[in-house]
């Protein structure tokens, strides 16, 4: 696990001996069955995200399949760069602007939950918070001196960092402790923006490997034919064509 | 002796191919006339599943490569384009990455199972010598596949590597530009490592194998108790007491392998492709980026005993060459098992404690290895990582010694088990 850590997040812990062994606060629970939480996630994405981020190798009608959307939903509600149901989402920003604007142009999200891991994500989308020091404003726990700016604070509010440190035992990672402290209020409260994060991160992990669900299913199906068919049907045969060995 | 057509006087449509094609020479000298010894144990399924592993690469990366692209701008979008749009791809993907990892698996405890029976010694030290050819080649046609997807961990990789090469005094840095064929890692060096890892290196890898297997069944098998099955022939037929011919018995029982190999090798396709990061690593969902060095760079895990060498060997004397020629010695050392070996019996049945006790600390040591070279370096790390390359490398430089002065018991005259 501590390969997948940037390096920069470990010296920050360093740096900050009351962040040590805490880098991940939030824990998410995906659910790939959960098609309703995979659906408000695609919503949340193009809603809040593919302004910037394009997922470039993912195609809207593969989307449309997958999550039971219908294709006019997915034109009126879900497609804004394009109206070609075959194509795959890319952002509305140019490039060369927006590595202009950013100092970097913003990372294509399609494989960012394989690249970083999905609990990497939803801490990353929870741990804005407030820090005069920043152009934007705000600093990322996930990513020190992040060069996005929190654009989900409309939904979150700001937050900045609590005065109080907290005991922390074992399994902190999984108990949700506040860390942080609403400076300002959002339209959300902290609850309801840890669902909406979570059916984000939910579709983003959906995005990352499409064919998953597929996969084990038949993945099911193979070892069951392999266990329950072939074991005993070739361990017979060597059985029987040994016995005048033995 | 001039080669007579049709030994086996067949007749009919099998008669008519007999005359102009060795069919039933071939089918009854390799097959169906081949006398294994009759007590393989369950070490000698390896074999067979490496031939069936390297089926397994030849066909899955048949199909990749109809679809990608050995092209720096191109190649990660057409991974991606494998895993999504091309049908069954990502099937086929998973089947050849991780199908790698379980080839290396397979020839590892292969390998071992050498090791511990005596199966390199006389008379079968050019089988030893064609499968170390064979891992070597492996190897290369490992790294080689590892660069091709062209993530960040494929590039930095591919440099850590290639810059090996660099330390060569003198000519070093001129050898890695022109392997690299670019200043750095690039367009070029991702096309020739698809050109040697798509024709040239299988071409020779399924040449050794043919030798391999040739050269095996030339003097015949060994077996877990290191004796010759062929001293004692029944007077009548000439075929040896304790051998049962490959065909149907060793079929039957490798099939029955396979079957238990497929079970555990579809579990991790198709539950845990990635393995944790290790067979997929993470750094490779991003693509290759000259800018950015991923946290960790670490080669594929199947190398992690070799680079945990390469890591631990410190440089000295301006140059860090040291490291480079310790791991390849390290490679470079088995060849010469079989003449290290100095006991008078083959198999560790028959061994004293000594050779026992070597060989458990060479299983510590290379696990050991192979696990550091996967961490991150620190002091502690780096020490036992130093003791482990120490050790490996004595196991088998003072072989001639403690397999000699060991005190062995005396082989059986047929097979046991």
């Amino acid at each position: 696990m501590s390969r997948s850590l940037p390096l920069s997040l470990l010296l920050l812990s360093l740096a900050t001996p009351a962040l040590a062994g805490e880098a991940m606060p939030y824990a998410v629970k995906l659910d790939r069955g959960n098609t309703a939480s995979l659906q408000r996630g695609a919503r949340n994405f193009m809603n809040y995200c593919s302004g910037c981020h394009g997922m470039q190798y993912l195609r809207y009608n593969r989307l449309g399949k997958d999550l039971n959307i219908p294709e006019d939903v997915l034109k009126k509600n879900l497609m804004f760069t394009t109206d070609k149901v075959g194509d795959q989402i890319h952002s509305a920003m140019p490039a060369a602007q927006a590595a202009d604007w950013f100092g970097k142009q913003p990372p294509d999200l399609t494989l960012e939950t394989r690249a970083r891991g999905a609990d990497w994500v939803y801490n990353y989308l929870l741990t804005f918070y407030l820090d005069p020091k920043r152009p934007n404003g705000v600093n990322n726990l996930m990513l020190p001196n992040v060069s996005m700016p929190h654009v989900l604070w409309e939904l979150q509010g700001f937050q900045k960092p609590a005065g109080e440190k907290e005991e922390k035992g074992e399994g902190a990672g999984e108990e949700h402790k506040p860390k942080y402290e609403l400076a300002q209020q959002g339209s959300l409260s902290p609850e309801e923006y840890r669902k909406w994060v979570a059916d984000l991160v939910n579709f983003m992990d959906y995005a990352a490997e499409p064919e998953k669900a597929e996969r084990v299913t038949i993945g099911v199906r193979v070892l069951l034919y392999l266990v329950v068919v072939l074991l005993p049907l070739t361990y017979l045969l060597k059985r029987e064509y040994w016995k005048d060995v033995h | 002796m001039a080669i007579v057509p049709n030994p086996h006087k067949t007749t009919g449509f099998l008669g008519w191919i007999d005359d102009r094609f060795p069919l039933t020479k071939l089918w009854k000298d390799h097959i169906s006339e081949y006398y294994a010894p009759k007590n393989f144990n369950w070490w000698y399924t390896y074999g067979s599943l490496a031939l069936l592993v390297l089926v397994n690469q030849l066909l899955s990366g048949i199909f990749l490569a109809m679809f990608y692209k050995p092209d720096a701008a191109t190649a990660y979008d057409s991974v991606q384009y494998i895993m999504r749009d091309v049908s069954w791809g990502y099937l086929i993907r998973y089947m050849h990455s991780t199908g790698a990892s379980f080839f290396f698996i397979v020839v590892y405890l292969h390998m071992f199972r050498g090791l511990v029976y005596g199966s390199s010694r006389k008379p079968r030290e050019l089988i030893w010598l064609f499968g170390c050819l064979i891992f070597l080649c492996l190897m290369a046609e490992g790294f080689c596949g590892y660069v091709l997807p062209w993530g960040n961990m494929s590039y930095w990789g591919a440099q850590v590597i290639i810059n090996l090469f660099s330390t060569i005094p003198f000519v070093g840095e001129d050898l890695s530009t022109w392997i690299r064929g670019d200043f750095s890692i690039a367009d070029a060096t991702l096309n020739r490592l698809f050109s040697l890892h798509v024709v040239a290196l299988p071409f020779v890898l399924v040449g050794l194998v043919i030798a391999h297997l040739m050269a095996l069944h030339e003097v015949g098998s060994n077996n877990p108790d290191g004796i010759e099955i062929k001293k004692k022939k029944d007077p009548a037929t000439g075929i040896p007491l304790d051998g049962v011919a490959f065909h149907p018995y060793y079929t039957v029982k490798d099939i029955y392998g396979v079957t238990i190999f497929l079970i555990v090798f579809f579990a991790v396709i198709f539950f845990a492709p990635d393995g944790s990061g290790y067979m997929l690593e993470k750094a490779n969902f991003t693509p290759a980026n000259p800018l950015v060095t991923p946290e960790e760079i670490t080669p594929a895990w199947y190398f992690g005993a070799f680079y945990a060498m390469l890591r631990a060997t410190p440089s000295f004397w301006g140059t860090q060459i040291w490291g480079v020629i310790v791991m390849f010695g390290a490679v470079v050392v088995l060849f010469f098992l079989p003449w290290l070996d100095r006991s008078p019996v083959k198999s560790i049945r028959y061994k004293g404690p000594i050779f026992k006790l070597a060989v458990a600390g060479f299983v510590v040591a290379f696990v050991m290895l192979q696990y550091l070279g996967m961490e991150p370096p620190n002091p502690t790390r780096t020490l036992f990582a130093r003791i482990g390359t120490i050790y490996y490398l004595a196991f088998f430089l003072l072989m001639p010694w403690y397999s000699r002065v060991d005190t062995t018991k005396p082989e059986p005259e047929r097979v046991t088990g």
